[in-house]
């Protein structure tokens, strides 16, 4: 076990200097390839149809019984939920099984000198204060800190608190509501979680926003490896 | 005062009551408090032989509706039951004597019955200003509540004052009111909120406590699991009309008058733990959502903070302007839409400007 995380570690350190710049592409992401378009699929629609659970759809007409359009929507958020959580433990079971760039998002080595000029790099590459990026495989660190921050830790409070959530429909005896019924001793108010989970949708939205056009641009600039899953 | 023996049963025939009345209210207790058949003889029977727990009700900061739903439950009726049940020994509101009389049985009750005594409080504590805000007997309530505390047998907090804090601990809550819970910090206090709570959950506690003898079983947030383990939307009779996607869109549109769900007008039944959908109030005549109006949250943790009523998501005040979740959210995905354009901009003319990086980018194998 400790074999295994100071492999890791060093696993994690020795990733920078791991360069294959100009070397075509490589084919290391399989597994993180097939999570992301799960991923990305289970996230777009969990935004539309969160969006539309937070305001409301235009009112159907006749019988309530001739109709379920909330119902489906819900569905399909709840559904979604289910694989993007499910996609997502499997994620973390390959950033601790796969190879040394797997455990990025995960991991940002703040503790190292590197990784902070690294970052001071990427910032002035992106500033057009220089052109050379940095390293040949992997996310580049700005990148790092962005997917850390923005997408790591957002789905991962989304998970629990969409959880949470589902919990209280299925009822204070169900095991959602056992394993994740603990959002409410930070927010006794339901409406709170369901505040933060709205807003957390929105750090997401602009997430993929500059990680779309991040891929987009260098997939043109540079025409270097890491560019589109396709 | 109750001297602590008389039963009650005894009491109620004292009132006048006739037996088989004694057990129709049994029946209708057990019933109102979803049990088996079979209880309503328990029920019977423990009234028979227990002897009266004395209940002292203590008001703070408060309006009093929790008192006022108390006294209109219906089943069981509180006037010729439920006063008779517990031994009120000491409540404001109803009780005869006034003054050191009034102030003297509280000392003897909590001598007479150490541990032994149900402590109700209605209303909250104030705690700026040294407690000043709330005097009671000549002195700060909060010194009041945490004395009839210590030797409590049972604290009950009636209401969402004293369970959460209630409007007085609005923002920005300037008497610095807080829950009972926040005073009283070494005890389980049983929370019972609502503004004010649906009377038959008021008198159905109670009566759990008396017959029972125990307290009853409490969720996370310290409330009786027995009514308050379903929000209102899971028992809200226009929940078909939410699966449907049927939604009232103004106040006086065809959907309103057509009875179709209250979501999009701000009802917070989604959030709310409470009885209202299945007790009702009233003796079951009718509860918000049924006359038309969406449910306010009353029982919930700072529900006059999470306003507005009438919108579905809570506006959030901590950015200065008074926007909700999504507002905020757009706003900030614009920013950042923007500025992402604003680079690839910049990065298109640089690449146009900047020929020869563009040949040696063309140069490399890709």
């Amino acid at each position: 076990m400790q074999d295994r995380a100071q492999k890791l570690l060093a696993a994690v350190d020795a990733a920078p200097t791991a360069r294959r710049r100009g070397g075509g592409v490589a084919y290391i992401y399989a597994p993180v390839r097939l999570w992301h378009w799960v991923n990305a699929a289970a996230i777009l629609v969990l935004s539309l149809t969160g969006y539309f659970i937070g305001t409301g759809t235009p009112a159907t007409w006749g019988k309530a019984s001739g109709s379920f359009l909330f119902g489906y929507i819900r569905f399909a958020h709840f559904s979604a939920g289910y694989v993007l959580s499910v996609g997502f433990l499997l994620r973390i079971y390959w950033a601790l099984m796969g190879n040394a760039n797997a455990i990025q998002i995960f991991c940002v080595p703040l503790w190292r000198g590197c990784f902070w000029w690294e970052l001071y790099h990427e910032i002035r590459r992106y500033a057009f204060l220089t052109v050379e990026p940095e390293r040949g495989l992997g996310h580049n660190r700005l990148a790092q800190l962005a997917m850390f921050f923005m997408f790591t830790q957002t789905i991962t409070f989304m998970v629990v608190t969409g959880f949470a959530l589902y919990g209280q429909g299925a009822g204070t005896d169900s095991w959602q509501y056992k394993v994740f019924g603990w959002v409410f001793s930070l927010w006794p108010n339901s409406q709170d979680v369901h505040t933060w989970h709205h807003l957390s949708l929105w750090v997401i939205v602009m997430f993929a926003l500059v990680h779309i056009y991040a891929v987009l641009r260098d997939d043109i600039m540079s025409r270097r490896s890491f560019p589109s899953m396709k | 005062m109750g001297d602590g023996r008389e039963t009650f049963y005894s009491v109620i025939r004292r009132q006048g009551i006739t037996r088989r009345s004694f057990h129709k209210f049994c029946s209708l207790t057990a019933a109102s408090l979803g049990l088996g058949p079979l209880t309503a003889s328990k029920i019977a029977h423990a009234l028979e032989t227990k002897p009266r727990v004395p209940v002292i009700w203590l008001h703070g900061l408060e309006c009093t509706c929790c008192s006022e739903s108390f006294i209109r439950s219906a089943h069981p009726l509180i006037k010729d039951a439920l006063l008779s049940m517990i031994s009120l020994d000491y409540d404001h509101m109803i009780m005869a004597a006034a003054g050191h009389q009034a102030e003297a049985i509280l000392e003897e009750t909590r001598a007479k019955y150490k541990g032994g005594y149900v402590l109700a409080v209605e209303g909250n504590p104030p705690l700026n200003e040294g407690g000043m805000f709330c005097i009671d007997g000549g002195k700060p309530f909060v010194e009041k509540l945490r004395s009839m505390a210590e030797e409590a047998m049972a604290i009950v907090a009636w209401g969402t004052c004293a369970s959460w804090g209630c409007v007085q601990a609005a923002k920005p809550n300037p008497t610095g009111a807080v829950p009972i819970d926040k005073v009283v910090t070494n005890r389980q206090i049983i929370k019972v909120p609502g503004c004010p709570p649906v009377a038959e959950v008021m008198s159905g506690l109670v009566t759990f406590m008396t017959t029972f003898g125990k307290l009853p079983e409490l969720d996370r947030q310290g409330r009786p699991i027995m009514f308050y383990s379903e929000r209102i939307h899971d028992k809200c009779y226009r929940r078909s009309h939410f699966d449907a996607g049927q939604f009232v869109e103004e106040w006086d549109d065809t959907n309103a008058r057509k009875g179709y769900c209250l979501y999009k007008m701000g009802c917070k039944g989604p959030t709310t733990y409470n009885a209202c959908s299945a007790l009702r109030w009233n003796g079951g005549v009718s509860f918000p959502i049924q006359s038309g109006h969406g449910c306010l949250g009353c029982s919930e943790d700072s529900f006059w903070d999470k306003g507005p009523f009438y919108d579905r998501l809570t506006t959030i005040k901590q950015f200065g302007i008074e926007e909700n979740a999504d507002e905020i959210g757009m706003a900030a995905a614009g920013v950042v839409g923007l500025t992402v354009a604003a680079h690839a901009a910049v990065t298109a003319v640089k690449r146009l400007t900047h020929r020869p990086d563009r040949s040696a980018d063309k140069g490399k194998p890709s």
